[in-house]
């Protein structure tokens, strides 16, 4: 297994951007997360890996609370961003997911130009409204999500008129453009094809330098290749937690090691 | 290892007899004779329908186009001083106190001096018979047009004046001279002498523009009979509906389908709404009769009294359309919306709302049209009753009464004169052709705000 090499990567700071204490999540009836605890790392990226329906992608849209849009949802516990709780009666979910942006599994841009596509967010937050700063956030976004060459001749031209790979960087670059402290993504390498996903992997190895990144992801190679920090999830609870190179060689869980070795999943 | 391997069980043996693909099977042959017949079935269907409207469609144009023309009698008339303005003072405070009397005197005189110019011989018929063939909106028509321009009087005009409605059924050929032996408001001598005005090029049969323009006219005189104070009443009722059901119905759908929580009070709701929407249309008028008219107090016959009802009865259709629209909405592109941290109104009114609005707007106008062509609530609150006067402009006009073309349509059909048939079916005409520009207009709304993603 030639792609699951382990780059030596170094965990830039040990400061807690997230820490999850005893979350638990029920759908209606059914408790889809039992018992987590996890503390995600600032400037890091951080993979959640496990089999599917095993709560990591819920667990990450508890992050900026996109679960409030689903009415059976209930989260309980304490999830604090910089030692805030999110869940607090007084925090607008609104205003929290200006802080912590997303990245979704299928590409979604909006059927606008991809200038007004890039600028929607910093708008509505009132970030800047002068033509020369949109300008430059259009260009920066774009250039950190390594998109800008490919369409800075077509600033104008409809977002989703371009090919999957462009599309998600050009969700990547909408997301960072209203400066997120924490982006997460969920998946966002499944629609693409081993050409474009190299191409976003090597972006999210990027965006670490400014962000925290917590990807969710199916591949355990791509989970070996971009994060620092990995967390194996199985039937709603978080098993394993560390650094992906202990994760993935020397996991200290039986069902950690059956997952990774391929034997359930 | 598949389940049914771990099981111990066999592979189940269906094989499939020995045959040849160039042969079809009993069971192929019957499959593709299936699908043949069901193919046939729909086209069937398509073809019927399509016979239907054809049938539909010349029938209303041969009955209807006829009613775009019109018999008029062609001559010079010498308006005379002496019987219009007798103080000669031309001031129309005077003029009024000459009735349609003296009008129709200079009618008939100016009538008979053309006859006998053109050298037609009435012989043997009574005066009566001859300035029979005038219509008797006539003479009213003369006083509006001399008393709206005093100086007329003492001038000779180029007059063109309606025929009595049998003249003009015998010029369209709906009056012969059998039916005239049977009939007691027209005489075989009468159409002989139209004969006659039609060779001398007195009697012709131009463009009927007061058809579209004129007011309704009475039972006995359907030659003057006009859809103008239709048109104005359907076009008002149009915009008053548009204007008060678009926002109510988006609001209303905006809210049932965004932020109203899930519960039983919103599924009661949700299911009277599509109850509303199967409510037969009457009911809706006598709502209107009770709560506008009787309880709030609103003029009898007018266009906001018809526009209510329309309106109350026009929301389910909108509301449903909206709702469908909306919810058509890609969750994707809410969630890309919130997610980037829009409230949940930012993400309705950028995003759900521009990519809803094709079918908003579509859903709106078949609504709209499916109101313009209503008839039974208008009648119960009072809109089939004959106006006779053009509403005035907006905002006032709205409490004028007036009627409304489908009402218009019903009225002419049930009067006994045949020509009110002919009338009908060209009000069905102009019906049609409201329709179809509106669909037109939905179907390039549609196009313009169209959006792919």
């Amino acid at each position: 297994m030639n792609d699951m090499r382990i780059v030596e990567r170094t965990v830039d700071t040990q400061n807690t951007k997230i820490s999850a204490r005893n979350v638990q999540v029920h759908y209606g009836t059914s408790h889809a997360i039992k018992d987590l605890n996890v503390d995600i790392l600032d400037k890091t990226v951080t993979a959640f890996i496990g089999p599917s329906g095993c709560g990591k992608s819920t667990f990450l849209r508890c992050l900026n609370r996109m679960n409030d849009t689903i009415p059976v949802c209930r989260v309980s516990g304490e999830i604090k961003l910089e030692g805030e709780d999110i869940y607090d009666k007084r925090v607008d979910p609104v205003q929290l997911r200006a802080k912590v942006g997303m990245v979704f599994q299928k590409p979604n841009p909006f059927p606008k130009s991809i200038y007004d596509n890039v600028t929607y967010g910093p708008k509505i937050h009132g970030l800047t409204k002068s033509k020369a700063e949109l300008d430059e956030i259009v260009e920066t976004s774009l250039k950190k999500a390594a998109i800008w060459n490919e369409v800075k001749d077509r600033l104008h031209s409809p977002g989703t008129g371009l090919s999957g790979g462009q599309q998600q960087r050009l969700c990547i670059a909408r997301a960072i453009a209203t400066s997120p402290e924490v982006l997460l993504m969920d998946e966002p390498c499944s629609a693409l094809d081993p050409i474009a996903t190299s191409q976003v992997e090597e972006l999210i190895d990027e965006l670490r330098s400014s962000f925290s990144v917590v990807i969710v992801t199916h591949s355990m190679q791509q989970a070996a290749r971009v994060s620092q920090k990995t967390a194996f999830f199985h039937l709603g609870y978080m098993v394993e937690y560390g650094e992906t190179g202990q994760i993935f060689t020397n996991p200290k869980d039986p069902r950690t090691e059956s997952y990774i070795s391929g034997r359930i999943g | 290892m598949t389940d049914l391997s771990a099981s111990g069980m066999a592979a189940p043996n269906f094989a499939h007899p020995k045959s040849s693909l160039l042969q079809q099977t009993t069971l192929m042959k019957r499959r593709n004779a299936s699908e043949a017949r069901f193919k046939a079935y729909g086209l069937a269907a398509i073809g019927f329908s399509l016979l239907t409207l054809a049938i539909v469609l010349f029938t209303i144009l041969t009955d209807g186009v006829s009613a775009f023309f019109q018999a008029k009698l062609n001559f010079p008339m010498e308006l005379t001083a002496e019987v219009l303005d007798p103080k000669g003072n031309r001031l129309r405070e005077e003029m009024t106190a000459v009735t349609t009397i003296g009008y129709s005197k200079v009618l008939v005189a100016a009538f008979t001096k053309e006859l006998a110019a053109k050298g037609i011989v009435v012989d043997g018929q009574a005066q009566k018979e001859v300035d029979g063939l005038i219509s008797k909106e006539a003479a009213g028509s003369l006083r509006a047009m001399v008393l709206a321009n005093p100086q007329l009087v003492g001038t000779t005009i180029d007059a063109s004046v309606l025929a009595t409605g049998r003249i003009d059924g015998y010029v369209k050929g709906r009056v012969t001279m059998e039916t005239a032996e049977r009939d007691s408001n027209v005489t075989p001598a009468q159409l002989q002498l139209a004969d006659k005005l039609r060779e001398a090029g007195i009697l012709t049969s131009p463009f009927n523009w007061a058809f579209i323009t004129a007011p309704d006219a009475s039972d006995q005189r359907p030659e003057a009979a006009g859809l103008g104070v239709a048109i104005i009443g359907s076009a008002y009722m149009m915009l008053l509906v548009l204007v008060m059901t678009v926002p109510v119905g988006v609001a209303a759908s905006i809210y049932l389908e965004e932020f109203a929580p899930k519960n039983t009070w919103t599924d009661i709701v949700e299911v009277n709404i599509s109850n509303l929407a199967a409510v037969p249309s009457i009911v809706f008028g006598i709502l209107a009769l009770a709560l506008f008219i009787n309880f709030a107090g609103l003029p009898n016959s007018s266009t906001i009294v018809g526009a209510l009802a329309l309106s109350l009865m026009t929301l389910p259709t909108i509301i449903i359309a909206t709702r469908a629209s909306i919810k058509a909405v890609p969750p994707s592109i809410r969630d890309a919306a919130l997610g980037i941290g829009a409230s949940k109104m930012q993400t309705i009114f950028h995003h759900v709302l521009p990519l809803a609005m094709p079918g908003i707007l579509t859903g709106t106008i078949l609504g709209l049209a499916s109101a313009l062509g209503e008839t039974a609530p208008l009648l119960l609150i009072g809109m089939v009753a004959f106006v006779d006067n053009y509403p005035s402009a907006p905002v006032e006009g709205f409490m004028d009464p007036a009627t409304a073309l489908p009402v218009q349509v019903f009225g002419w059909a049930s009067r006994s004169d045949p020509a009110f048939i002919e009338r009908s079916s060209g009000a069905i005409i102009i019906l049609l052709i409201f329709l179809v520009v509106m669909n037109v207009m939905a179907i390039l709304l549609r196009r313009r705000f169209e959006r792919r993603w």
